[in-house]
Protein backbone atom coordinates (compact mmCIF):
# COMPACT_ATOMS: atom_id res chain seq x y z
CA UNK A 1 0.00 0.00 0.00
CA UNK A 2 2.85 2.44 0.55
CA UNK A 3 2.82 5.50 -2.29
CA UNK A 4 5.56 4.68 -5.45
CA UNK A 5 8.15 7.39 -5.28
CA UNK A 6 8.63 7.24 -9.31
CA UNK A 7 6.20 8.86 -11.29
CA UNK A 8 4.59 6.79 -14.20
CA UNK A 9 3.95 7.18 -17.49
CA UNK A 10 0.76 8.09 -18.22
CA UNK A 11 -0.87 6.00 -21.28
CA UNK A 12 -3.25 7.80 -23.83
CA UNK A 13 -6.66 6.15 -23.46
CA UNK A 14 -6.10 4.11 -20.42
CA UNK A 15 -4.68 5.62 -17.58
CA UNK A 16 -3.93 2.32 -15.78
CA UNK A 17 -2.58 2.73 -12.76
CA UNK A 18 -1.17 0.10 -10.42
CA UNK A 19 -3.96 -1.26 -8.70
CA UNK A 20 -6.13 -1.65 -12.54
CA UNK A 21 -3.31 -2.97 -13.89
CA UNK A 22 -2.99 -5.59 -10.97
CA UNK A 23 -6.81 -6.23 -10.92
CA UNK A 24 -6.63 -7.18 -15.05
CA UNK A 25 -3.67 -9.33 -13.93
CA UNK A 26 -6.02 -11.39 -11.68
CA UNK A 27 -6.62 -15.08 -12.64
CA UNK A 28 -10.18 -15.67 -12.09
CA UNK A 29 -8.54 -18.07 -9.00
CA UNK A 30 -6.75 -14.83 -7.72
CA UNK A 31 -10.16 -12.72 -7.91
CA UNK A 32 -12.00 -14.93 -6.08
CA UNK A 33 -9.31 -15.01 -3.42
CA UNK A 34 -9.82 -10.78 -3.27
CA UNK A 35 -12.97 -10.73 -3.41
CA UNK A 36 -13.65 -13.22 -0.08
CA UNK A 37 -10.79 -10.71 1.54
CA UNK A 38 -12.19 -7.24 0.16
CA UNK A 39 -15.90 -9.05 2.14
CA UNK A 40 -14.37 -10.07 5.36
CA UNK A 41 -15.12 -6.57 6.96
CA UNK A 42 -18.55 -6.38 6.31
CA UNK A 43 -18.92 -9.77 8.67
CA UNK A 44 -18.96 -7.15 11.30
CA UNK A 45 -21.94 -6.12 10.56
CA UNK A 46 -23.37 -9.43 9.16
CA UNK A 47 -23.00 -11.95 11.84
CA UNK A 48 -24.39 -9.40 14.91
CA UNK A 49 -27.14 -8.91 12.72
CA UNK A 50 -27.76 -12.48 11.71
CA UNK A 51 -27.71 -13.72 15.33
CA UNK A 52 -30.26 -10.83 16.12
CA UNK A 53 -32.54 -12.13 13.15
CA UNK A 54 -32.34 -15.78 14.52
CA UNK A 55 -32.73 -14.88 18.33
CA UNK A 56 -35.62 -12.70 17.43
CA UNK A 57 -37.08 -14.84 15.21
CA UNK A 58 -37.21 -17.88 17.63
CA UNK A 59 -38.40 -15.67 20.39
CA UNK A 60 -41.25 -14.53 18.47
CA UNK A 61 -42.48 -18.93 18.38
CA UNK A 62 -40.62 -19.65 14.99
CA UNK A 63 -38.88 -23.07 15.29
CA UNK A 64 -35.67 -23.48 13.85
CA UNK A 65 -36.42 -25.41 10.74
CA UNK A 66 -38.66 -21.82 9.93
CA UNK A 67 -35.96 -19.08 11.26
CA UNK A 68 -33.40 -21.25 8.79
CA UNK A 69 -36.31 -21.23 5.89
CA UNK A 70 -35.72 -17.42 6.10
CA UNK A 71 -32.40 -17.43 5.89
CA UNK A 72 -31.69 -19.78 3.44
CA UNK A 73 -34.92 -19.35 1.03
CA UNK A 74 -35.18 -15.30 1.10
CA UNK A 75 -31.33 -14.27 2.44
CA UNK A 76 -32.38 -11.23 3.02
CA UNK A 77 -31.90 -9.37 6.38
CA UNK A 78 -34.11 -6.64 6.69
CA UNK A 79 -37.17 -8.53 4.84
CA UNK A 80 -36.68 -11.19 7.22
CA UNK A 81 -36.85 -8.85 9.85
CA UNK A 82 -40.32 -7.16 8.74
CA UNK A 83 -41.95 -10.61 8.04
CA UNK A 84 -41.73 -11.76 12.01
CA UNK A 85 -42.72 -8.36 12.83
CA UNK A 86 -45.84 -8.23 10.94
CA UNK A 87 -46.03 -12.07 11.71
CA UNK A 88 -45.85 -11.20 15.67
CA UNK A 89 -48.46 -8.64 14.69
CA UNK A 90 -50.82 -11.45 13.58
CA UNK A 91 -51.53 -8.95 10.37
CA UNK A 92 -52.81 -10.53 7.15
CA UNK A 93 -50.49 -13.43 5.27
CA UNK A 94 -50.99 -11.16 1.93
CA UNK A 95 -49.96 -8.13 3.65
CA UNK A 96 -46.73 -9.37 5.25
CA UNK A 97 -45.75 -10.70 2.13
CA UNK A 98 -46.23 -7.49 0.30
CA UNK A 99 -44.70 -5.56 2.51
CA UNK A 100 -41.33 -7.84 2.82
CA UNK A 101 -40.74 -7.29 -0.75
CA UNK A 102 -41.71 -3.79 -0.45
CA UNK A 103 -38.50 -3.89 1.47
CA UNK A 104 -36.67 -5.88 -1.47
CA UNK A 105 -37.80 -3.64 -4.14
CA UNK A 106 -34.55 -1.98 -4.40
CA UNK A 107 -32.64 -5.41 -5.29
CA UNK A 108 -34.78 -4.66 -8.64
CA UNK A 109 -32.55 -1.71 -9.09
CA UNK A 110 -29.61 -3.75 -8.39
CA UNK A 111 -30.12 -6.23 -10.90
CA UNK A 112 -30.57 -3.43 -13.45
CA UNK A 113 -27.19 -1.82 -12.31
CA UNK A 114 -24.80 -5.12 -12.53
CA UNK A 115 -26.29 -6.47 -16.02
CA UNK A 116 -24.18 -4.31 -18.06
CA UNK A 117 -21.31 -5.91 -16.26
CA UNK A 118 -22.71 -9.55 -16.20
CA UNK A 119 -24.64 -9.63 -19.28
CA UNK A 120 -22.59 -12.70 -21.08
CA UNK A 121 -23.18 -14.98 -18.36
CA UNK A 122 -24.39 -17.97 -18.37
CA UNK A 123 -28.35 -18.43 -17.26
CA UNK A 124 -27.31 -20.61 -14.91
CA UNK A 125 -24.87 -18.18 -13.83
CA UNK A 126 -27.31 -15.38 -13.13
CA UNK A 127 -29.59 -17.13 -11.31
CA UNK A 128 -26.57 -17.61 -8.85
CA UNK A 129 -25.82 -14.01 -8.98
CA UNK A 130 -29.22 -13.62 -8.41
CA UNK A 131 -29.70 -15.91 -5.54
CA UNK A 132 -26.47 -13.88 -3.73
CA UNK A 133 -27.43 -10.69 -4.49
CA UNK A 134 -26.91 -8.76 -1.35
CA UNK A 135 -26.48 -5.14 0.08
CA UNK A 136 -23.14 -6.17 0.77
CA UNK A 137 -22.44 -8.29 -2.58
CA UNK A 138 -24.09 -5.66 -4.61
CA UNK A 139 -21.95 -2.40 -3.32
CA UNK A 140 -18.95 -4.23 -3.65
CA UNK A 141 -18.86 -5.84 -7.03
CA UNK A 142 -20.06 -2.89 -8.51
CA UNK A 143 -17.66 -0.79 -7.17
CA UNK A 144 -15.04 -3.01 -8.28
CA UNK A 145 -16.22 -3.08 -11.80
CA UNK A 146 -16.45 0.47 -12.25
CA UNK A 147 -13.39 0.80 -11.21
CA UNK A 148 -12.10 -1.79 -13.28
CA UNK A 149 -13.93 -1.53 -16.19
CA UNK A 150 -11.64 -4.17 -18.61
CA UNK A 151 -11.93 -6.88 -16.53
CA UNK A 152 -13.14 -9.79 -17.95
CA UNK A 153 -16.38 -11.89 -17.52
CA UNK A 154 -14.68 -14.83 -15.85
CA UNK A 155 -12.84 -12.44 -13.44
CA UNK A 156 -15.89 -10.09 -12.44
CA UNK A 157 -17.88 -13.34 -11.70
CA UNK A 158 -14.70 -14.63 -9.81
CA UNK A 159 -15.06 -11.51 -7.80
CA UNK A 160 -18.45 -11.87 -7.02
CA UNK A 161 -18.24 -15.53 -6.37
CA UNK A 162 -15.72 -14.56 -3.26
CA UNK A 163 -17.83 -12.16 -1.90
CA UNK A 164 -20.92 -14.32 -1.78
CA UNK A 165 -19.13 -16.87 -0.49
CA UNK A 166 -17.87 -15.25 2.64
CA UNK A 167 -21.41 -12.74 2.74
CA UNK A 168 -24.19 -15.41 2.69
CA UNK A 169 -22.88 -18.53 4.41
CA UNK A 170 -22.06 -16.92 7.44
CA UNK A 171 -25.29 -15.29 7.00
CA UNK A 172 -26.62 -18.54 7.92
CA UNK A 173 -24.74 -19.74 9.88
CA UNK A 174 -24.73 -17.23 12.53
CA UNK A 175 -28.59 -17.25 11.85
CA UNK A 176 -28.96 -20.53 13.39
CA UNK A 177 -26.30 -20.23 16.02
CA UNK A 178 -28.98 -17.28 17.00
CA UNK A 179 -31.78 -19.71 16.92
CA UNK A 180 -30.11 -22.08 18.95
CA UNK A 181 -29.31 -19.18 21.50
CA UNK A 182 -32.35 -17.41 21.20
CA UNK A 183 -34.35 -20.37 23.64
CA UNK A 184 -31.52 -19.36 26.27
CA UNK A 185 -32.36 -15.74 26.48
CA UNK A 186 -34.67 -14.91 29.42
CA UNK A 187 -37.74 -13.41 28.43
CA UNK A 188 -37.86 -10.19 30.17
CA UNK A 189 -34.53 -8.45 28.48
CA UNK A 190 -36.38 -5.73 26.54
CA UNK A 191 -35.70 -7.80 23.66
CA UNK A 192 -38.80 -6.06 21.39
CA UNK A 193 -36.50 -3.01 21.07
CA UNK A 194 -33.67 -4.94 19.15
CA UNK A 195 -35.92 -4.88 15.92
CA UNK A 196 -36.69 -1.15 15.50
CA UNK A 197 -32.87 0.26 17.41
CA UNK A 198 -31.57 -2.06 14.30
CA UNK A 199 -33.24 -0.63 11.63
CA UNK A 200 -33.18 2.96 12.75
CA UNK A 201 -29.35 1.60 12.78
CA UNK A 202 -29.65 0.84 9.58
CA UNK A 203 -31.57 4.08 8.02
CA UNK A 204 -29.60 6.93 9.64
CA UNK A 205 -26.69 6.80 7.38
CA UNK A 206 -28.71 6.79 4.68
CA UNK A 207 -30.38 9.88 5.13
CA UNK A 208 -27.98 12.23 3.34
CA UNK A 209 -29.83 13.96 1.08
CA UNK A 210 -32.64 16.48 1.27
CA UNK A 211 -34.86 14.16 -0.82
CA UNK A 212 -33.69 11.19 1.79
CA UNK A 213 -34.99 13.07 4.73
CA UNK A 214 -37.93 14.31 3.16
CA UNK A 215 -38.72 10.71 2.33
CA UNK A 216 -38.36 9.22 5.73
CA UNK A 217 -40.48 11.96 7.42
CA UNK A 218 -43.97 11.63 5.21
CA UNK A 219 -43.26 7.64 5.82
CA UNK A 220 -43.08 8.21 9.30
CA UNK A 221 -45.85 10.61 9.53
CA UNK A 222 -48.14 8.63 7.68
CA UNK A 223 -47.81 5.43 9.05
CA UNK A 224 -48.20 6.94 12.38
CA UNK A 225 -51.27 8.59 11.44
CA UNK A 226 -52.48 5.32 9.63
CA UNK A 227 -51.69 3.26 12.79
CA UNK A 228 -55.21 2.51 13.41
CA UNK A 229 -55.63 0.66 9.87
CA UNK A 230 -55.43 -3.12 10.32
CA UNK A 231 -51.93 -4.19 11.29
CA UNK A 232 -49.32 -3.92 8.50
CA UNK A 233 -51.66 -1.88 6.14
CA UNK A 234 -50.68 1.31 7.12
CA UNK A 235 -47.07 0.37 6.64
CA UNK A 236 -48.48 -0.09 2.80
CA UNK A 237 -49.92 3.01 2.23
CA UNK A 238 -47.09 4.86 3.90
CA UNK A 239 -44.36 3.62 2.20
CA UNK A 240 -45.29 4.57 -1.08
CA UNK A 241 -45.86 8.09 -0.18
CA UNK A 242 -42.44 8.62 1.08
CA UNK A 243 -40.87 6.93 -1.82
CA UNK A 244 -42.90 9.21 -3.71
CA UNK A 245 -42.11 12.40 -2.03
CA UNK A 246 -38.52 11.20 -2.48
CA UNK A 247 -38.68 11.02 -6.02
CA UNK A 248 -40.51 14.41 -6.39
CA UNK A 249 -37.84 16.08 -4.08
CA UNK A 250 -35.30 14.43 -5.60
CA UNK A 251 -36.20 15.46 -9.27
CA UNK A 252 -36.98 19.18 -7.97
CA UNK A 253 -33.60 19.63 -6.36
CA UNK A 254 -32.06 17.97 -9.90
CA UNK A 255 -34.21 20.56 -11.78
CA UNK A 256 -32.62 23.68 -10.00
CA UNK A 257 -29.29 22.02 -10.24
CA UNK B 1 -49.10 -10.34 21.40
CA UNK B 2 -48.38 -14.39 20.86
CA UNK B 3 -48.23 -15.41 17.09
CA UNK B 4 -51.46 -17.33 15.31
CA UNK B 5 -49.84 -17.59 12.65
CA UNK B 6 -50.10 -21.76 11.94
CA UNK B 7 -47.22 -23.55 10.68
CA UNK B 8 -48.51 -23.68 6.90
CA UNK B 9 -49.36 -19.82 6.87
CA UNK B 10 -45.57 -19.18 8.20
CA UNK B 11 -43.79 -21.90 5.78
CA UNK B 12 -45.99 -20.10 3.11
CA UNK B 13 -44.93 -16.35 3.92
CA UNK B 14 -41.31 -18.36 3.72
CA UNK B 15 -41.54 -19.72 0.53
CA UNK B 16 -43.30 -17.22 -1.47
CA UNK B 17 -41.84 -14.13 0.04
CA UNK B 18 -37.84 -16.43 -1.15
CA UNK B 19 -39.36 -16.89 -4.62
CA UNK B 20 -40.58 -13.34 -4.77
CA UNK B 21 -37.21 -11.61 -3.83
CA UNK B 22 -35.12 -14.31 -6.17
CA UNK B 23 -37.25 -12.92 -9.07
CA UNK B 24 -36.80 -9.08 -8.28
CA UNK B 25 -32.91 -9.94 -7.77
CA UNK B 26 -33.09 -12.00 -11.13
CA UNK B 27 -35.37 -9.89 -12.99
CA UNK B 28 -32.97 -7.32 -15.15
CA UNK B 29 -30.30 -9.87 -15.21
CA UNK B 30 -32.99 -12.42 -15.91
CA UNK B 31 -36.35 -11.71 -17.65
CA UNK B 32 -35.73 -8.15 -18.67
CA UNK B 33 -32.46 -7.93 -20.27
CA UNK B 34 -32.37 -4.45 -21.71
CA UNK B 35 -35.70 -3.24 -21.14
CA UNK B 36 -35.07 0.73 -19.93
CA UNK B 37 -36.50 1.42 -16.59
CA UNK B 38 -38.33 4.76 -16.79
CA UNK B 39 -36.71 7.37 -15.12
CA UNK B 40 -38.92 7.84 -12.09
CA UNK B 41 -39.98 4.30 -11.28
CA UNK B 42 -35.79 4.18 -10.73
CA UNK B 43 -36.30 7.23 -8.58
CA UNK B 44 -39.27 5.40 -6.72
CA UNK B 45 -36.95 2.78 -5.86
CA UNK B 46 -34.28 4.52 -4.77
CA UNK B 47 -36.15 5.99 -1.50
CA UNK B 48 -37.70 1.59 -0.78
CA UNK B 49 -35.15 1.92 2.14
CA UNK B 50 -35.54 4.96 3.79
CA UNK B 51 -39.09 4.84 3.55
CA UNK B 52 -40.45 1.16 3.75
CA UNK B 53 -37.93 0.54 6.91
CA UNK B 54 -39.23 4.30 9.11
CA UNK B 55 -42.84 3.20 8.54
CA UNK B 56 -42.54 -0.09 10.05
CA UNK B 57 -40.35 0.90 12.93
CA UNK B 58 -42.14 3.92 13.90
CA UNK B 59 -45.71 2.80 15.11
CA UNK B 60 -43.27 0.37 17.16
CA UNK B 61 -41.18 3.43 18.79
CA UNK B 62 -44.34 5.50 19.96
CA UNK B 63 -46.75 2.56 20.80
CA UNK B 64 -44.61 -0.68 22.20
CA UNK B 65 -46.09 -3.58 21.87
CA UNK B 66 -44.28 -4.81 25.05
CA UNK B 67 -45.45 -1.51 27.15
CA UNK B 68 -49.18 -2.60 25.64
CA UNK B 69 -49.14 0.33 23.30
CA UNK B 70 -48.35 3.15 25.66
CA UNK B 71 -45.53 5.43 25.12
CA UNK B 72 -42.48 4.79 27.15
CA UNK B 73 -39.59 7.65 27.42
CA UNK B 74 -36.52 5.03 27.52
CA UNK B 75 -38.17 3.47 24.15
CA UNK B 76 -38.19 6.39 22.78
CA UNK B 77 -34.96 8.05 24.05
CA UNK B 78 -33.41 4.51 22.79
CA UNK B 79 -34.69 5.70 19.39
CA UNK B 80 -33.27 8.94 19.10
CA UNK B 81 -30.01 8.01 20.60
CA UNK B 82 -29.62 5.24 18.14
CA UNK B 83 -30.28 8.15 15.22
CA UNK B 84 -28.24 10.60 16.07
CA UNK B 85 -25.41 8.38 16.62
CA UNK B 86 -26.35 6.99 13.25
CA UNK B 87 -26.48 10.77 11.91
CA UNK B 88 -23.28 11.95 13.41
CA UNK B 89 -20.75 8.51 12.79
CA UNK B 90 -22.93 6.56 9.79
CA UNK B 91 -21.50 3.22 11.69
CA UNK B 92 -24.28 0.84 12.38
CA UNK B 93 -22.64 -1.12 15.02
CA UNK B 94 -21.77 2.14 17.20
CA UNK B 95 -25.42 3.08 16.61
CA UNK B 96 -27.08 -0.23 17.62
CA UNK B 97 -24.81 -0.35 20.51
CA UNK B 98 -25.99 3.47 21.26
CA UNK B 99 -29.44 2.65 21.12
CA UNK B 100 -29.06 -0.56 23.32
CA UNK B 101 -26.91 1.06 25.87
CA UNK B 102 -29.49 4.04 26.39
CA UNK B 103 -32.56 1.45 26.55
CA UNK B 104 -31.17 -0.35 29.66
CA UNK B 105 -29.72 2.75 31.04
CA UNK B 106 -32.93 4.36 30.87
CA UNK B 107 -35.14 1.04 31.98
CA UNK B 108 -32.90 0.41 35.03
CA UNK B 109 -32.89 4.29 36.25
CA UNK B 110 -36.82 4.53 36.14
CA UNK B 111 -37.11 1.19 37.22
Amino acid sequence: MSPTPEPRPQHGQTPADDASAKALARTPRAAFVYGITQSLPFLIVIIPFAVLFGVVATEAGLNVAQVMGFSVLVLAGASQFTAVQLLSDNAPTIVIILSALAVNLRMAMYSASLLPWLREASGRQKAWIAYALIDQTFALSIQHYERHPRLGLQQRLAYFAGGALVLCVPWMVATWAGATLGDLIPDDIALDFALPITFLAMIAPMLRTTAHLAACFVAITAALLLAWLPSGLGLLIAAPLGMATGAIVEARTEGKA
Amino acid sequence: MTMQASEFQIWLIIVVLGIGTFLLRWSFLGALGNRELPEWVMRMLRYTPVSVLPALVAPLVVWPAATGGETDPSRIAAAAATVAVGVWTKNVLLSIAAGGSTLFAMLYVLG
